[in-house]
């Protein structure tokens, strides 16, 4: 009698140990998916909002016009100037991000001492967590002044700090390159001095060009590419760090073995092994410049429209995200206009692009890390 | 000093009449935002025992609100819209104005600005785009940067209407979200004219004569300064007599309420 019971009650806790043990994993199953659910939630939430907009007033208007005045008699949708803002901001923060990002990112991977780089990345990568609003601040506060009044002297210099870098490189890999097709040592000594004097004039000529430049408003969308180009500046530098460490040392020191120069090896081995994890960095970068929302709305002007010529970077521009931000208030009391739909059918194309654009930053890092032989 | 000992004094006399804890909510425009916290402030030291919430989301924001009988009051710079009463009346709710203060508009632009004076057609003409340069306006040869309100706000309806007459803003105009931003677009931008509220005109932006009147608070209350508009709080029908909702929504019409109004750059409803 005693025997069985005591048999029966380990089958028990047996059984409840099991069952604890099936709960937890499901319980935290459950918080897992909980993320994915959020994601699918979001979607279905916003394209809820987003399509009586596209039933209201079709898709012609939102994609082709650029009148926008949603608070008119009769209202207008036209989303064409807030699309190319939106595009031309990232670009420009592209512009000053992924030179300055890239260059920074073979200066910590090749470059800095151990010991340096344990100290710089980090330093690097607070530029993450410094508030959006307090970029804003300081886009609108110090850097608008700033260039209104000394608008062309930050253009010049801004063009060197950028440019450089491009060129420098540009003249290591062209000279190489005639110098192989020559085949001669001592041209060697013709041609670097000849293309580095061609690329100092050029960034030269450009810049004192723009050093005469006069900046009537200073909230445009230069300032806002600028300060977005630094905040994606953490993303672009540590994801393509990491990307050009993964390279190896094998590949390294092959390369160094073959009597390749720091530079040569930099330049040809190191970087086009890792190219596929630095277009991940710069779409990375993207991402980040393209949801920025407080800096864009506080320091963009938020004009909606077409900048005259289009990629005059100094003139205002209105962004999607600062536009969602900005009318939301008065968008609506009684839900079910136009006014705030069109809202929701910005926030779905930002949300689709970025869905994209990550897809295809996790394809290309998948791929290269097949390419590099490792899982 | 002598605020103080009023208020006390008021304490004393409300605090027969109020019971228990009682909680006013505020919500709506930013404008309207300073007075309401003067106001709340100014009551709770005479009334300990009641709370106060203000929250500042905008005029609309303030009436969806009113709507949807989360807040006792919607703080707008802007009358109730057509549409607004309208979702107001079929959910029972009969909103009621109170009128607490005048607030002009003062049209800003940069102390160096040798420009002095606009006609209200002037400035409609460079929101619209057609006036596009300061040599047009007798001033220097700059272009102007237009700087507005962002159409989500209530002074940019007001804006909007009397300046505007609803026609719409040129699209090269620049929008910013608050009045402190629009002063600061102007005191740091040579070429900039905007506009904000009465309280924010200050040393480091000029205000403009609009045909030939200067916005002051006298010109504002006669009516002879064109651009100016009154703020309001709307509650959910006429409040209780006695109650701490009707003491609040008539701190404006006391010597003290007038007196805040006053000291926070907005002008008084009835002169004192």
């Amino acid at each position: 009698m005693q025997k069985s019971s005591s048999l029966i009650m380990s089958n028990a806790t047996g059984q409840r140990q099991r069952m604890g043990a099936l709960l937890g994993q499901g319980f935290l199953l459950f918080i897992t998916s909980l993320s994915t659910f959020a994601v699918f939630f979001i979607f279905y939430f916003i394209l809820k909002d987003a399509i009586p907009f596209f039933k209201l007033e079709g898709f012609k208007e939102f994609f082709t016009s650029t009148a926008w005045f949603p608070s008119g008699e009769p209202a207008e949708f036209g989303a064409l100037p807030i699309f190319i803002g939106t595009g031309l901001v990232t670009l420009g923060a592209v512009v000053v991000a992924v030179p300055l990002g890239i260059a920074a990112a073979i200066c910590l991977s090749d470059l800095l001492p151990f010991n340096v780089r344990q100290i710089v990345k980090p330093v690097i990568e607070i530029l993450a967590a410094i508030p959006s609003v307090a970029y804003g601040f300081f886009a609108l506060v110090v850097f608008a002044p700033l260039l209104q009044n000394h608008g062309g002297a930050i253009l010049s210099a801004g063009t060197w700090m950028i440019l450089g870098p491009i060129l420098a490189l540009l003249v290591v890999v062209l000279g190489d390159l005639i110098n192989e097709k020559l085949e001669s040592k001592k041209t060697g000594w013709v041609v670097f001095p000849i293309l580095g004097g061609l690329a100092l004039f050029t960034i030269h000529s450009l810049a004192s060009r723009l050093a005469g430049v006069e900046i009537s408003s200073g909230t445009n969308a230069l300032n806002v590419a600028v300060i977005l180009g630094i905040m994606a500046l953490p993303t672009v530098v540590s994801v393509s760090e990491d990307a050009l460490q993964a390279a190896g040392r094998e590949l390294r020191e092959g390369s160094y073995a073959l009597g390749a120069t720091r530079a040569e090896t930099i330049i040809k081995t190191v970087i086009p092994a890792s190219v596929s994890g630095i277009l991940a960095a710069v779409i990375l970068g993207v991402m980040r410049a393209i949801g920025e929302t407080m800096v864009v709305w506080m320091a963009s002007g938020n004009a909606a429209r077409i900048p005259d010529p289009w990629h005059n970077m100094l003139q205002p521009i209105r962004t999607l995200t600062a536009t969602i931000a900005g009318d939301m208030g008065e968008a609506d009391h009684v839900t079910g206009s136009s006014r705030y739909h069109v809202l929701f059918a910005m926030a779905f194309c930002l949300l689709a692009f970025s869905f994209v654009m990550n897809l295809a930053s996790e394809l290309i890092v998948k791929r290269s890390r097949k390419k590099l032989g490792k899982s | 000093m002598k605020k103080q000992i009023l208020a006390l004094i008021i304490a004393t006399t409300v605090a027969n009449f109020t019971h228990a804890a009682d909680t006013i909510v505020i919500d709506g425009s930013t404008t309207v935002g300073p007075i309401a916290k003067a106001f709340a402030e100014y009551f709770m030291t005479a009334n300990p025992d009641i709370n106060i919430t203000i929250s500042e989301s905008g005029s609309g924001n303030g009436a969806k609100s009113l709507l949807n009988a989360s807040c006792n009051i919607a703080a707008m710079s802007r009358p109730m819209k057509d549409s607004e009463f309208k979702a107001c009346a079929e959910k029972g709710i009969h909103p009621v104005a109170h009128v607490v203060a005048l607030d002009g508009l003062p049209i800003l632009v940069h102390p160096s600005n040798p420009v002095q004076e606009l006609s209200l057609e002037q400035v409609r003409k460079i929101y619209r785009g057609e006036i596009m340069n300061w040599k047009e306006l007798g001033g220097p040869d700059k272009k102007i940067v237009a700087i507005s309100r962002d159409t989500n706000s209530g002074t940019f309806e007001t804006f909007n209407k009397l300046v505007m007459k609803k026609q719409n803003l040129s699209a090269k105009v620049e929008k910013v979200g608050s009045n402190g931003a629009i002063r600061q677009r102007v005191q740091t931008t040579p070429a900039a004219i905007g506009f904000a509220g009465l309280g924010f005109v200050d040393k480091t932006v000029k205000a403009l004569k609009i045909n030939g009147i200067y916005p002051t608070a006298e010109t504002v209350q006669t009516g002879e300064y064109p651009i100016a508009r009154p703020l309001f709080m709307y509650t959910d029908k006429y409040p209780k007599l006695g109650s701490p909702l009707y003491q609040f929504n008539t701190i404006h019409l006391t010597e003290d309420g007038q007196e805040i109004v006053e000291e926070i750059g907005f002008v008084p409803v009835t002169a004192y």
